[in-house]
């Protein structure tokens, strides 16, 4: 069982999006994040998703994906080397002696703080998930009042390009 | 340029996509397109008693012709009564295109009168769908939805139509394209020739072959490559429920039907054979018992157009995706070439030792060979009805059946030569497809016999259509075999439940056939002896401008066998008698 990153060019219709995520359920398959936005063509957008399975169960997934009439082409992104980020926001509590340990957290994470309350803090980090999976372990639950994470994206290394 | 209202745009299109009849029912959201179809359009349409047998009946023809078949129901309950034949269709890739008609496009999302989001109920089932959001994009969404229906794997492909957008009195140009491109959507028009021959020489090699063909030979137009191939390279051939006919039944290769209710010959000859070449099969779990189990010797050629389709309940060790005519014409020049160039390649005869087995175990319980169900019993037997009715239409006719006993003996008794006679829902088991698919195939050949295989259960799901055949003139022949059970739940029952019928009997409850017949204005005939039936059979075919109803009574507690033995067992595991098994 391993993690994949399936990354689909599709067309940017209604009701695309609604084909993509019935497959899922319907089939028994597993989301774990979702992102999609259009791309730099309008007519087109880029959905990324992480899903685990095996092999097989992976195979299914990319073929039943392809069926769809609206998905123009898909790439497994972790069958070859590429880059992930995901970005997060977190507020957390942050008052007295805290503050600056937040602070220094967040500079070691490379994250920025967005956002300042009295007792509050925003941050902002991106990186890959394992990345943000650590910065909220480091910054401890009890400081987290609320996480928001974008969902994987991700692009292949090199001159490998998902386009038409 | 002629301008033309959304509703008259649809009009058009059904003429010149060449569409010989529209199945539907009318009602408020589709009323402008029903009305510009009563003004202009040449295309007759159907007016069928309940939306179900719209695309029952469309699929019917589609199964019997090739070309799609077309559906026009209105919103809201038209639309979800039209789900239970859009998803028989689409389990057995047939093509149909379903024009949905929808709420006025400001009341969408409002829980309007007759609304409901038919693109959300149907995306599961249907190959596409669209929804019309310009009054001038319906001209080529509805070219669109013939090509995707009709091309690659076909299936239903449903266009939702608010009603706005048909309004008479806005027109807009209308030109209907030749052709349409989708750039996400290529199905594949050629196999990979690399495949192809690691195919050949792994079929060139075998000792103990078989060809398990599937409905996807039959919806590909395939049949005449592989009675070819076959034929050329002697293997046996076994059909699924989908694929019977493509192959010629009485031909000395066929095997009969294989899986759960399959011939003995055809489920040994897969269980032991070291070479399948699967083609236009899904390996469905009907067809291979338990698949840890399945064929344990077999290396797996597997040819479809779907890629999703392979390797996906058992692994293929050499997949071919491409339409099945293309590469079984390739397969067979490959084949032809290497034998060319090699003369030390095996022929056809040394498949002796394979034949000889495959004879033995044909001799041993064949179903053809002679009769294998209890004739010393008084009542008619379902068997005997099925080979009463083949023979009476010389193995010709166009049958559709509906689902349960009925539907497998007609499977395994009908001998089937030629594709598309057999119209029958495999893949979703839908009750009441029966009458409506046989309608659609005898509007389709009005001179051909027309059989509908039924049971007092199934033709009672969609029985309103007789009123449909006495308006239009349908004269379809229903067989139904009357046992007072659910005949395949009862078998169920008997087997695994200790013959708690539970819900499976139907008591005193059920109408006179014969005279619910007579009262829509058709014929019936009530069939109780067995000397009788041929007779009557004769009878009801001869009666060529009739829609006969017999109703005949058979062995009330008759099993349909072959079964496999499930769970666990393998493709050779089988009760073949209600107290024999393998």
């Amino acid at each position: 069982m391993m993690r994949h990153i399936i990354s689909v060019l599709m067309e940017n219709e209604p009701g695309a999006l609604s084909r993509v995520v019935g497959l899922f359920s319907q089939r028994g398959y597993n989301i774990e994040t979702l992102n999609v936005a259009p791309t730099e063509d309008p007519t087109l957008s880029r959905l990324t998703l992480t899903t685990i399975g095996d092999d097989h169960k992976i195979e299914q997934i990319t073929k039943h994906l392809n069926r769809l009439i609206d998905v123009v082409k898909l790439v497994d992104l972790s069958e070859g080397s590429h880059i992930e980020r995901e970005l997060m926001l977190v507020k957390v509590r942050a008052t007295g002696a805290q503050r600056a340990e937040i602070k220094r957290c967040t500079d070691i994470f490379r994250g920025q703080i967005v956002d300042v309350g009295p007792s509050v803090y925003t941050i902002q980090v991106t990186g890959a998930a394992d990345k943000l999976d650590s910065f909220l372990e480091a910054v401890g639950e009890a400081a987290i009042m609320e996480v928001v994470r974008s969902g994987v994206s991700g692009i292949a290394r090199g001159e490998k390009v998902l386009s038409l | 340029m002629e301008l033309l209202s959304g509703g008259e745009m649809i009009a058009r299109a059904m003429e010149d996509e060449g569409v010989e009849f529209i199945f539907g029912y009318p009602g408020g959201a589709v009323l402008h397109i029903y009305d510009a179809l009563f003004k202009s359009c040449k295309v007759p349409h159907i007016l069928v008693r309940h939306e179900q047998a719209a695309t029952h009946a469309a699929d019917g023809y589609a199964r019997a012709t090739g070309k799609p078949g077309v559906v026009l129901v209105t919103s809201g309950p038209g639309a979800t009564n039209a789900i239970t034949g859009i998803a028989t269709a689409y389990m057995d890739s047939i093509p149909m295109v379903v024009l949905s008609g929808q709420v006025m496009s400001h009341l969408i999302g409002e829980d309007a009168f007759q609304e409901t989001d038919m693109l959300g109920i149907s995306r599961p089932i249907v190959k596409h769908s669209f929804q019309v959001s310009r009054t001038e994009d319906i001209p080529e969404i509805i070219k669109k939805a013939f090509y995707i229906a009709s091309s690659g794997r076909p299936g239903p492909v449903v266009i939702d139509l608010p009603k706005d957008l048909t309004n008479p009195h806005d027109k807009f140009e209308y030109n209907y394209p030749k052709k349409v491109k989708l750039r996400s959507y290529t199905p594949a028009a050629r196999g990979h020739s690399g495949q192809i021959k690691k195919a050949a020489s792994l079929l060139l090699g075998a000792k103990r072959p078989v060809i398990y063909a599937g409905g996807g030979v039959v919806q590909g137009n395939a049949s005449e490559q592989l009675r070819v191939l076959a034929r050329e390279l002697n293997f046996p051939v076994t059909h699924t429920l989908m694929g019977l006919g493509a192959y010629p039944a009485s031909d000395r290769q066929f095997l009969g039907m294989l899986g759960m209710h399959g011939f003995y010959e055809a489920n040994n000859a897969m269980h032991h054979s070291d070479v399948i070449l699967a083609v236009g099969a899904r390996f469905d779990d009907r067809v291979t018992n338990t698949c840890a189990k399945f064929c344990p010797g077999a290396k797996i050629v597997h040819i479809d157009i779907d890629p999703a389709a392979i390797s996906k309940t058992i692994a293929a060790d050499v997949p071919i995706v491409g339409p099945v005519d293309s590469v079984l014409t390739d397969l067979l020049a490959v084949i032809r070439e290497m034998r060319q160039a090699d003369s030390s390649l095996p022929d056809a005869s040394s498949l002796k030792h394979w034949w000889s087995q495959i004879d033995e175990w044909r001799d041993a319980h064949g179903l053809w060979v002679k009769p294998r169900y209890d004739i010393s019993t008084p009542y008619i037997k379902p068997q005997q009805v099925i080979e009463t009715l083949c023979k009476v239409t010389h193995g010709k006719a166009y049958v559709s059946s509906d689902v349960g006993q009925h539907q497998m003996f007609a499977a395994q008794y009908y001998k089937f030569d030629e594709p598309r006679r057999w119209l029958n829902s495999g893949g979703l088991g839908t009750m009441g497809f029966g009458l409506p698919a046989a309608m659609g195939a005898k509007l389709a050949f009005p001179d051909a016999d027309v059989a509908c295989v039924t049971g007092e259960g199934s033709i009672q799901m969609n029985i309103q259509e007789l009123s449909t055949c006495a308006q239009y003139n349908i004269p379809v022949k229903i067989i139904s075999l009357y046992n007072g059970y659910l005949g395949m739940v009862k078998q169920w029952q008997d087997m695994q439940y200790e013959g708690r019928y539970s819900e499976s009997v139907y008591e005193n409850s059920l109408p006179d056939f014969v005279k619910l017949t007579e009262a829509y204005g058709h014929v019936g005939i009530k069939v109780t002896q067995l000397s009788d039936l041929e007779e009557a059979m004769k009878e009801a075919f001869a009666r060529k401008n009739d829609l006969v109803f017999m109703d005949i009574h058979v062995d009330p507690h008759e099993h349909v066998y072959p079964m496999h033995i499930a769970p666990n067992g393998s493709m050779r595991d089988m009760w073949l008698s209600k107290t024999e098994r393998t």
